[in-house]
């Protein structure tokens, strides 16, 4: 028992953790959190079953697609909900946009795709000796995910200018940065890190609609409480929470497990509102 | 209140018969057709009437979170469910002996109540997403719940919804109930907008700063509304059950919540009119478009979408005809100093604001080092000094922004309270803002009664059922806010819109709204900022007026003329530490301030 809770629990983990991690990368891009990030987590799923199942697609070409669907999606994101609304950021009107088109995308995909979980299919022929792919894969999607962001933000020009307009806008812009355009960028990443989540996580959630509010929600707890905008409490956070969840689903049951998690998240936010890893130090990226 | 006596000249234009028609017209016309309704013999239309009645009861209870405290309760439906269940479970007697349904819904009502600040309170704490979250996760949770409770709620199979016997039993019956009940939640919460409460409400969604400067305690005041608008929920839940005569968890979806968001956005926030025509608006709309049934939701949210982008004003903007009427072009602000004595005609007790060694550093830097200050009452205190020295640092020590890490302000020699600006008002410290801090899509007369706030008498409940006191106090807060306005110089501007007003007068807007609460002390900070000539000399001579009623008056401001003509004491800071205290004339020849600040 106690290796499914582990392997189970991590895998879900991974994918809070990824979903957390794009919340976090629009977030610095625009101080804005987006309800679109459960709906990207949805889509990778439901996006890579219709790609590899239904249409035929190679995985790796399948793959790409759904990478490529992901940065359109947070581009349009970003021209739609984010960008009309930011020069009223007090008003908090991005909550109403961004909830507004992750609606649409979850209704749009109960009409046309299908309102009942479909299977996800393999992704590899190999790989299942020691833990089963479905397992793994999670996991290295946000390791890869956070190595991967680690790496621009720090080592490239592009990163640092991501950095520089989370940072401090107006003198980012005052320096002739294009702050729309990286925004625009940050978005793209984001939705398809989103993907990633729901894809990797396919065999374990499944590709099924109803998925977006319950990533969304669980995506962000980890967000909440590993402090916004840091990707390391994101990851800590979101394996923690999946180890608690299946440990507590299997334990006790579904209902206590999600009972529990509120509760937790309420009472520890009550506390500290900052979050557990602390204030504005943990902000970086 | 007394002090504050109006003379006949500046009485405050009381609304007339005819404007009070005007507003209730609307009203008064959905009241007769919904009582109509019957007369058309159409069962069916019925049902979904008393759906929007329904509906209408728990809106205009969530009008108030939403629309009036800007407060983001997205997953308000979780109270409709728990309404649903405890009605219909208490009346079933699943879980204890049964209950009458009136009994029942009564103890909805109360569950609601206590429900709505539970999922209300991180509210109080945490960010706005943050709290959206969490009303979401608690909708989720509590359809969870009763899925799993098998044994009370009836589980995926459901339980029956309670039947309200006597004259409600019958489905018109039951309709004309719901409608009564709609009608008593409209005229509630319009007495609630009408009230100081209402006002406080939109100051704390649109100028939380001002409003704490008005004394205004967000905490207590989002409570009360969270128990009323929880009670109105859990009422509306019990009438949802009974309509739908069978609840399992599936009636209650996330769609109902956008539903009723959409409803008070649609309808404009801060209104009462709108949003109950956004309700009735959304209610019928599926009826017309049976073919798109599937597509409702996402109907509903591009709807939302369309809104928040295109018109954040919703139905009741369109509706404002009056505020569209242009404004005269070449307006003059002439201040009358001679009302002043009625509005601040008081001996204050306090006669001494002192900050006493304040050090407070912000990381690395020293904004205040080792500040000694004494502001004496019915004199202008004048505070200059460079960019960064301190001036509003200071002003924000006292007025409570700010918690100094050593030292503090002292009224009197008693200490005031470290970082809690809304104690300030209660001890007659007012304050205006660099930036003016209004809510622009209140009128200028509302504007200036939040700064009179804390001298309202009535409670929440006696402005709910408008009594007596109610009527006095509005009384009471308009007259004293005619007559500052009118000291002012903007008495005609009274009814505008205030985001419609120009820079200078916002200015002395603020001025009006800080004079409500008859200050012992006012920290004036830049009030000159952004004036004319000619409007810098009254303002001057108005302070002046305010300080020989009694009044202390801080000054932080730039423009030396208006320092050294009306000031009584000038201090001069640099770095956090005082350079130059003096009579204007002292400071004027102190050779160290001429070099580093005024220049020769």
């Amino acid at each position: 028992m106690l290796e499914s809770i582990v392997s189970y629990g991590l895998a879900v983990g991974a994918v809070y953790a990824l979903i957390g991690i794009a919340y976090n990368v629009m977030f610095t891009a625009s101080r804005v959190f987006s309800f679109t990030a459960g709906a990207l987590g949805m889509l990778g799923g439901v996006l890579g079953a219709l790609f590899i199942n239904r249409f035929g697609l190679p995985v790796s070409l399948g793959f790409l697609a759904m990478l490529a669907c992901g940065a359109i999606l947070g581009v349009i994101t970003e021209i739609v909900a984010v960008r009309p609304v930011l020069k009223s950021l007090d008003q908090h009107l991005y909550v109403l946009s961004t909830l507004a088109l992750a609606l649409m995308i979850q209704q749009l995909t109960a009409i046309e795709w299908s309102t009942e979980p479909q299977p996800f299919p393999r992704l590899l022929s190999f790989g299942d000796s020691l833990i089963d792919q479905k397992f793994w894969l999670p996991v290295l999607a946000c390791i890869a995910t956070i190595v991967g962001l680690e790496l621009l933000y720090r080592h490239t020009l592009i990163g640092r200018a991501f950095l520089a307009i989370s940072e401090d806008n107006y003198a980012a812009r005052a320096i002739g940065l294009p702050e729309q355009q990286l925004r625009m960028t940050s978005y793209a990443i984001a939705g398809m890190i989103g993907m990633l989540a729901g894809f990797a996580g396919g065999e374990v959630l499944l590709a099924f609609f109803a998925n977006e509010p319950m990533l969304n929600f669980y995506g962000f707890v980890p967000v909440a409480l590993g402090g916004m905008g840091s990707n390391r409490g994101a990851l800590v956070g979101g394996l923690a929470l999946g180890l608690f969840q299946q440990a507590a689903n299997f334990l006790v049951g579904g209902i206590f497990a999600s009972v529990a998690v509120f509760v937790v998240f309420i009472i520890v936010l009550l506390a500290r509102p900052e979050g557990l890893a602390g204030g504005t130090a943990a902000r970086r990226v | 209140m007394d002090a504050a006596a109006p003379s006949a000249a500046v009485r405050a234009p009381r609304p007339s018969g005819l404007a009070r028609l005007e507003t209730a017209a609307p009203f008064i016309l959905l009241a007769v057709a919904g009582i109509g309704l019957p007369f058309l013999g159409e069962d069916y239309w019925g049902v979904i009437a008393t759906r929007a009645c329904i509906y209408w009861v728990l809106v205009a209870g969530l009008n108030l979170v939403v629309g009036f405290a800007g407060q983001i309760a997205i997953g308000w439906v979780a109270l409709l469910t728990l309404g649903a269940y405890a009605t219909s479970v208490l009346t079933a007697g699943t879980a204890m002996p049964a209950l009458s349904p009136y009994l029942a819904l009564g103890v909805s009502a109360v569950m609601g109540a206590i429900f709505g600040v539970l999922v209300g309170l991180p509210a109080l704490r945490l960010r706005t997403f943050y709290f959206a979250m969490t009303t979401l996760g608690f909708a989720t949770i509590l359809t969870q719940i009763a899925l799993a409770w098998q044994s009370v709620t009836g589980g995926g199979i459901g339980v029956a919804g309670p039947v309200f016997p006597g004259p409600f039993s019958t489905p018109w019956g039951f309709y004309f109930m719901c409608l009564g009940l709609a009608a008593l939640c409209t005229w509630m919460t319009a007495n609630i907008a009408a009230s100081r409460f209402g006002r406080s409400l939109i100051a704390i969604r649109d100028a939380e700063v001002a409003a704490e400067a008005s004394g205004i305690a967000k905490p207590a005041l989002l409570i009360l509304v969270f128990l009323f608008s929880g009670a109105t929920a859990g009422v509306a839940g019990g009438l949802f059950a009974s309509l739908q005569s069978y609840i399992t968890p599936d009636a209650f979806t996330f769609d109902l919540s956008v539903l009723f968001f959409i409803a008070i956005l649609i309808g404009g926030r801060g209104s009462i009119l709108g949003p109950l025509l956004g309700t009735i608006l959304l209610t019928i709309l599926p009826e017309f478009a049976a073919p798109l049934v599937a597509w409702s939701t996402f109907l509903y949210a591009a709807l939302l979408l369309v809104i928040v982008l295109a018109m954040p004003g919703g139905i009741a903007d369109l509706l404002d005809y009056k505020n569209r009427r242009p404004l005269e072009r070449h307006r003059e602000i002439v201040p009358r100093p001679e009302l002043l004595s009625q509005l601040l005609g008081w001996k204050a007790d306090a006669t001494s604001l002192h900050l006493k060694q304040v050090e407070l550093s912000f990381g690395g830097v020293r904004a205040l080092d080792g500040l000694d200050l004494e502001i004496k009452a019915g004199q202008v205190h004048g505070l200059i000094g460079p960019n960064g020295s301190g001036k509003t640092t200071a002003l924000n020590v006292i007025s409570g922004y700010y918690a100094p890490q050593a030292g503090g302000a002292h009224l009197n020699d008693a200490p005031l309270p470290l970082a809690a600006p809304h104690t300030r008002a209660a001890r007659r410290i007012a304050r205006t803002f660099q930036t003016p801090r209004l809510i622009g899509s209140a009128s200028v007369l509302q504007n200036v009664m939040i700064g009179g706030t804390v001298d309202g008498h009535c409670t929440f409940v006696e402005s709910l059922l408008t009594l007596p006191r109610h009527w006095r106090d509005e009384a009471m807060l308009r007259d004293s806010a005619m007559l500052a306005l009118s000291s002012v110089g903007l008495e005609q501007l009274a009814t505008v819109r205030a985001d419609r007003l120009q820079h200078g007068e916002l200015r002395f807007m603020e001025i009006a709204r800080a004079l409500m609460l008859r200050p012992a002390f006012l920290l004036l900070d830049e009030p000159a900022a952004g004036l004319s000539t000619e409007e810098i000399r009254r303002l001057g001579a108005l302070i002046v007026a305010i300080s020989r009623q009694g009044t202390g008056v801080l000054l932080v401001e730039h423009h030396a003329d208006l320092i050294f003509d009306i000031c009584d004491h000038v201090t001069v800071l640099n770095l956090g530490k005082i350079l130059a205290d003096g009579t204007p004339a002292e400071i004027r020849s102190h050779r160290e301030v001429v070099n580093a600040y005024l220049g020769a």
